[in-house]
Parts: structure tokens; C-alpha cells; sequence
């Protein structure tokens, strides 16, 4: 049966839960994802930001609920085509280190037999996109530095065009200096593509730099969804004010880019 | 990862090479000392010189093993002493006569000779000079002097039928007993700390040292006629073979092969082959070649020849079914634990206990279970090298970090190809460094081949410790070493080569 958000959302979470040893990770959490727009999940360490995004991604498996994808259940699709639609970067970048930096982007595309021509049209494509410098694509993930790997990481991620792109921390084992570097230069690749992002970060201003909505977690639950402004203007809880007044120390590129 | 495939080619070629082939048809076995091997020799090289196509596998084990051996066709002949059969092979049966002990035998499917002469009996020595002097010349006389020294061996005094009743049957009554090694009790006669010892009849050390043997006057020690044993079916298969074996009965003396003996142990270190044929010549007026020593050069590379073939039957295999072993560990915990379990076992059993089980088992398979070219030493070095290399490759792939699992995952990449593409070549590193233990290791365990008479270098080793040899023990021992070492830096090669390069390096930062 389909639900009329379905027509604009391409995800929608239906009461997911996941237990670990009786813990409620993630509790009874619906969530709607509309095309196109940039989400940001939030949240204190292990309130399950990352375990749900792992769990949108199909890496590991609810214990409870429905995820919709398209208005269609995931869990029916076929996984290669439900894997060519979603890109994912993690924190530590995920490269494999016997792999060239080339070789790791252009993994998933030779893995579906693309020809070479399209591969090396697409990894032109990329490379103009991230900024990464040509030589550093015949290097070992050992041989580049955290930047650069987290640029060759998202290049992969990207390498099938994906419809939409989770990224799991992607800046957080940066150093500060390279990290807002990036920060601008994400945000730049992220409106020239146009593509539904989901990201899951502890940052507060990081997440109001490059998402309209955010998503605020606590204990497996979420607990609000909205704007900076809307936060700050009507917390839905105290726990969200004093989230954001903790966070107000940082003065990330959010502030100073404004 | 395809050098990887290349390099798992080019061993499975190896190990698919054919063993060079060996002489067989009669199949002559011996017991692991000297004059057991001379014997087995004479059998063969008697056989041979009427025209019949004949192996000896020397030295191949005990008693147990090598009578085993016959029982199973592994041996259609080899030299035993009656004293032997009925105080060992038959111990559980009450054997007093010859005709008991052929039925015994026949029941086995083995016939026995008339005796071939010499009486290889326990017996008391004592140095000419000091026996003289006390006008000893039976072992009655000793009792007249109950402040002699004696010093027996461990064996003989532990033993039923040993110290304790030549005792009680000679009505001793000695102040000073004591037990020890039976080289140390040589020794120890030959500088005057002791007055008397065991020996056997026909030690070559009653020659070289000149020593006197005590009439047995009391007939306390049974008698250890050597004979020879032959299966039962030999004579159907080999008629020339079965007459030929028996025209040795009557022929060896005391002391000719007490001769014989030290012609080997002794000084002159000759070969027991040389010394066979050279009775055979004399005593049944045949016309043997003898043919100069092996070098030192010709006997090395054809044991290094013989323990290469069984490093590589028998690591080539480990190789191949320890990687597919170890993933199956990793991937599932119970039969994990299972794999790890029980390659773990394999590591435990002493060596000789392992080939003790696997020999019956090849035997019943029809492969040929011992001497040069047998499969049951290649199984044995086979089970000790799983354990290296099933753990090595378990913990390759219980070390790959999670991301990169998850990475695959995320990438729609099949579990066939994570495995090939990705897991592999990450556990690349911990599998081929369990490789190169169980190479090492698999060199230097293959002398075990020595004890069931394999060849390679644990031959050496073995007769070398029989003739109190270090120069014989060195010959195996100095290339085994070495072999070890070529083994360790050619894998370190192949590591180079195998080992994608991106495991190589280290982070920048």
C-alpha cells in the first residue's frame, strides 16, 4: 500500500528499532526522507545515529519496522540495485588498502562490467568534481593523506551516481585546519549534484552548515526534526536546548560563512 | 592477487610431479642397528644375485613395526632372533619350543629359517685382564666375588627376565648394582669403574675392546638365534627367492659377525652393503661387485633429493587445504572451532605415535606405507603442517577491520568476490607468513622420515646416532639447517612478490 508521502519522500522509516543485549539502540524511530534535500542526524555519541544509518543502508538488519525505499520495502529489492542507488562513506574512509586510489573508485563500475570508456569518463568526471590532483590516483590509500583518502572515499561512493549518499562522520578524523577545508568544498559538491544526503555527525554547526534539516537523537529516539532556527526558537524538549547550548562554544564555518 | 594463483599453480605442479621412481619387487626390511642392517643386506644382495629385482629398506624401525611391516606385505623378508619373538612379538603367548614358535609365526602368515649361526644372547662381559686375574671365566665365578662392580643396562635391569632373575637363578649376592646407559656402562669398563657388564654375544665392542664373555654355565639367558623371517606367500611369487633365503642358514659365526660388526661400527667405517657383499663372495662363493663408497658429495644430494620430495607431497597439500581450512574456520564458529581443534591435535602426537597411526591406514589404502618414497612420513608432515597455516589464515581474516567488510558490503560486492578480491589479499600477509612457518617447520620434521626409513636427511641422522657417528649426524643435521634457511629466504621472495604492495607500505601520517 502506498502512502501519499511516499511520492516525495525516497526513504521513509517505519517504526525501526534495533536491540543490542536488551538495549534499545534504536527505538520504534519513522522518519521521512524527501528527494533532493540534505538531512543531517545528530545527536550525542551512541544515542544511534550511526546504527540507523547502517540499518537504512541494509548492513545490518532491524529487529523491528519497515524501511521504504521509493515506496517500495527494501527488504524485497533486488540488492544490486538498491546497493547502485545508495553511495556511503564512512569515517575511516573504508579504501582498501591493496587497492590504488584508482582502483578503489572505479571498484563498484568495473564490478558491473562497465566498459573502460564509460570508467575513465566517469573517474574524469569525479576528479573534476572533488579536486583530487591526478597523481594521486596511482597512489596507495598508505600514501595519501586523511583529505585526500576522505575525497578518493567519496569519489566511490559517487562512482554509480547514486540517488542517494550516506555519509557516516566523513570529516571526523580530520585535523581542524583540513576538516574546514573540506567542510566548504563538500558543501559546494553537494548542491552541484543535487542529490538526497544523509549525514550522520556529532557537530552541531557542522551539521547547520550543510544540511537544511536536522535530526536530533537521543537514546534511540528521535527527538526533534527541523531547522537550526526552529530548534533554537522551539525546542521540543529541554534536552535540545541544552544540546545546542553545548555545542555553542564551537564556532564552525556555519558561523563564519554567515 | 593473480601472483597469488600463479604462485598456488606453480606448488600444485610441484606437488603433481612424479616421486622418482625406486627398485622394487622383493622388499627386504631391517630393525634399526648395525647388524640387523648387514644381515637384511646379505638377504637382499643373495636374492638379487639370482636374478630376482630386490630393495632393502634399512633401518626402518623396532621390532613391533618392522614385524608388523612383514605381516602387512609393506616386507616380504627381514633378519629377527628367536629370543626376540618369544620375549616380545609373542610375549602374551607361553612359547617354550621351536615348533611352537613356527605355528605361532604360520598363524601370521610368516615362515621362518633354520638359524643362520650366530647367537646374538644377552651376556656378561668383563675386561680380559681383570677376568684373568680373578680366574673368572663363567658367570658362576662371580659370585665369588660379591665386592665386584657391576653395572647393567637400564633395559636389563628393569626387565623381568633381567638382572633380578640371573640373581635369583645364580644365587648372587652383590654389594654394588648399579644401572645406567649402556654406552656409559662401556665406558665405564674399559677405565675400571666397573668390573662387569650386559652385553650382547655379538657386540662388535667384545672385538674392539677385547673383552670376555662368561659362559652362560647355568643357562640362564635364552637363546637369540638369529633367523629370517619371510612371508609365507614368497615362495608362490618368488620360488628362486625362497631357496636362495634359506641357503644362508648355518653360515654366519659368532665371530664373523662380531667381525662384521665392528667392520662397520668400528675404525673402519665400512658400509654395511660393502661388508654384506663381501660375505656373500666368501661364504656362499658368489660373484658380487663391489662397488667403491658413495661419496660424501653423491650421499648428500641423494638424501637432499629424498627430503625435497617429501617437503613438497607434503606441503603443497597443507598449503592447498589449509587456506580453504582456515576460511572455513573463520566463517563459522562452531566448525571453527572444530578445524582449529583438531589440527590442533595433529600438533600434539609425538611423531612416531603418528606414523604408528597412520602406517595401517596407508597400508589398508594399498599406497606403500614405509621406506623411500612411502606416503605414511608425507601424511604425518602433512598433518603437522595444517596447524601453521589453517591458524595463519583464520587470523588473517579475523584481523581484516571491519570497514572494509562493511565497505564491500556497501558496495553490492558478492561475498565471492569480497572473499577473492578483497578479504584474501588482506589476509595475504598472515597466510603466507603461516606458510612459511609450516615450511620451516616441515623441513626440519621430515628427518622423521629417518624412523621408518623415508630416506632424506633424517636417515643420516639416524644410523648416525646407531654408530655413535657425529660426522654421520652432521651430514643430516648441517643441510637440514641450511635446507631450513633456503626454504625461509625463498618464501620471504615469494612474500615480496605475492603481497600486494599497498600492504606494504606504511601511512604517510
Amino acid at each position: 500500500m502506498t502512502k501519499i508521502s511516499d511520492e516525495i519522500a525516497v526513504l521513509r522509516l517505519s517504526k525501526i528499532s534495533k536491540h543490542y543485549e536488551g538495549l534499545r539502540v534504536v527505538d520504534e524511530v519513522d522518519l521521512l526522507i524527501e528527494k533532493g534535500r540534505t538531512y543531517a542526524l545528530i545527536g550525542p555519541s551512541g544515542c544511534g545515529k550511526s546504527t540507523l544509518l547502517r540499518m537504512i543502508m541494509g548492513l545490518i538488519p532491524s529487529d523491528a519496522g519497515v524501511v521504504y525505499y521509493n515506496g517500495r520495502r527494501l527488504a524485497e529489492l533486488d540488492v544490486r540495485t538498491v546497493r547502485a542507488g545508495f553511495g556511503y562513506v564512512i569515517q575511516s574512509g573504508g579504501l582498501f588498502p591493496h587497492l590504488t586510489a584508482r582502483q578503489n573508485v572505479v571498484l563498484p563500475a568495473a564490478y558491473r562490467q562497465w566498459s573502460s570508456q564509460k570508467v575513465s569518463q566517469r573517474l574524469g568526471e569525479l576528479r573534476e568534481l572533488t579536486q583530487l590532483p591526478k597523481d594521486c590516483l596511482d597512489r596507495y590509500p598508505a600514501q595519501l593523506s586523511g583529505g585526500q583518502r576522505q575525497r578518493v572515499s567519496l569519489m566511490r561512493a559517487l562512482v554509480l551516481d547514486p540517488e542517494v549518499l550516506l555519509m557516516d562522520e566523513p570529516l571526523g578524523a580530520l585535523d581542524p585546519m583540513i576538516r574546514s577545508q573540506l567542510q566548504v568544498q563538500l558543501r559546494q559538491i553537494f548542491h552541484s549534484l543535487n542529490k538526497t544526503v544523509l549525514m550522520v555527525t556529532h557537530d552541531l554547526s557542522e551539521a547547520a552548515y550543510f544540511a537544511d534539516q536536522l535530526i536530533l537523537m537521543r537514546g534511540g529516539r528521535v527527538v526533534q526534526q527541523g531547522s537550526l532556527d526552529s530548534f533554537v526558537r522551539e525546542p521540543a524538549s529541554p534536552f535540545v536546548t541544552a544540546f545546542i547550548d553545548a555545542q555553542k562554544s564551537h564556532l564552525g564555518p556555519a558561523e563564519k560563512s554567515q | 592477487m593473480n601472483r597469488f594463483w600463479l604462485f598456488l599453480l606453480v606448488l600444485t605442479g610441484l606437488a603433481a610431479a612424479p616421486t622418482p621412481s625406486r627398485e622394487t619387487g622383493i622388499k627386504i626390511g631391517s630393525k634399526k642397528f648395525t647388524e640387523n642392517v648387514i644381515v637384511g643386506e646379505m638377504v637382499a644382495g643373495a636374492i638379487r644375485s639370482a636374478g630376482v629385482r630386490t630393495t632393502h629398506y634399512q633401518e626402518l624401525g623396532g621390532t613391533r613395526l618392522v614385524f608388523n611391516a612383514l605381516v602387512q606385505g609393506d616386507i616380504d623378508a627381514y633378519p629377527e632372533y628367536t629370543g626376540t619373538m618369544i620375549e616380545e612379538t609373542f610375549a602374551d603367548r607361553e612359547i617354550e619350543t621351536d615348533a611352537e614358535l613356527i605355528a605361532a609365526l604360520a598363524e601370521k602368515g610368516v615362515l621362518m629359517t633354520q638359524p643362520l649361526g650366530f647367537n646374538n644372547k644377552y651376556a656378561i662381559g668383563m675386561q680380559k685382564a681383570r677376568a684373568q686375574e680373578l680366574a673368572i671365566t663363567k658367570i658362576s665365578d662371580l659370585g665369588r666375588y660379591p665386592e665386584l662392580k657391576l653395572g647393567f643396562s637400564n633395559e636389563f635391569i628393569d626387565r623381568d627376565d633381567g638382572w633380578k632373575s640371573l640373581q635369583q637363578h645364580y644365587s648372587f649376592e652383590f654389594e654394588k648394582v648399579q644401572g645406567l646407559d649402556h654406552d656409559i656402562a662401556y665406558r665405564q669398563l674399559a677405565s675400571g669403574d666397573l668390573d662387569a657388564i650386559d652385553v650382547y654375544a655379538t657386540d662388535a665392542k667384545i672385538k674392539s675392546m677385547d673383552l670376555a664373555v662368561l659362559e652362560d654355565d647355568r643357562e640362564f639367558f635364552p637363546r637369540y638365534d638369529a633367523v629370517i623371517l619371510y612371508r609365507s606367500d614368497l615362495g608362490k611369487r618368488y620360488p628362486a627367492a625362497a631357496s636362495v633365503i634359506h641357503q644362508l642358514a648355518g653360515k654366519i659365526s659368532d665371530r664373523k659377525m662380531i667381525e662384521m660388526n665392528l667392520a662397520v661400527e668400528g675404525v673402519e667405517r665400512e658400509t654395511e652393503i660393502r661388508v654384506a657383499r663381501l660375505f656373500l663372495n666368501e661364504s656362499l662363493g658368489l660373484d658380487i661387485p663391489i662397488e667403491p663408497r658413495e661419496s660424501l658429495f653423491q650421499s648428500v644430494l641423494s638424501r637432499t633429493i629424498e627430503h625435497l620430495d617429501l617437503v613438497r607431497r607434503s606441503l603443497v597439500p597443507a598449503i592447498l587445504l589449509g587456506i580453504p581450512f582456515g576460511i572455513i574456520a573463520f566463517s563459522n564458529r562452531i566448525s571453527g572451532q572444530l578445524v582449529l581443534g583438531v589440527v590442533g591435535i595433529f600438533q600434539t602426537i609425538p611423531a612416531l605415535a603418528l606414523l604408528v597411526l597412520v602406517m595401517p591406514l596407508v597400508t589398508a589404502v594399498g599406497a606403500r606405507s614405509i621406506g623411500v618414497g612411502s606416503l605414511s612420513a608425507v601424511i604425518a608432515l602433512f598433518l603437522y603442517s595444517l596447524l601453521p597455516i589453517v591458524r595463519n589464515t583464520y587470523a588473517g581474516f579475523q584481523g581484516i577491520e571491519n570497514q572494509y567488510r562493511e565497505s564491500a558490503l556497501a558496495l553490492g560486492l558478492s561475498r565471492r568476490y569480497t572473499l577473492f578480491n578483497i578479504e584474501m589479499p588482506l589476509a595475504m600477509r598472515s597466510i603466507l607468513a603461516g606458510i612459511k612457518t609450516a615450511a620451516v617447520m616441515n623441513v626440519g620434521f621430515a628427518a622423521l622420515g629417518g624412523l621408518i626409513g623415508a630416506g632424506g636427511y633424517g636417515q643420516p641422522i639416524m644410523t648416525g646416532i646407531r654408530l655413535d657417528s657425529l660426522s654421520l649426524i652432521l651430514q643430516g643435521a648441517v643441510p637440514a639447517a641450511l635446507m631450513a634457511v633456503v626454504v625461509q629466504l625463498l618464501f620471504e621472495l615469494v612474500d615480496r612478490w605475492v603481497v600486494p604492495r599497498g600492504l606494504r607500505l606504511k601511512p604517510v601520517n
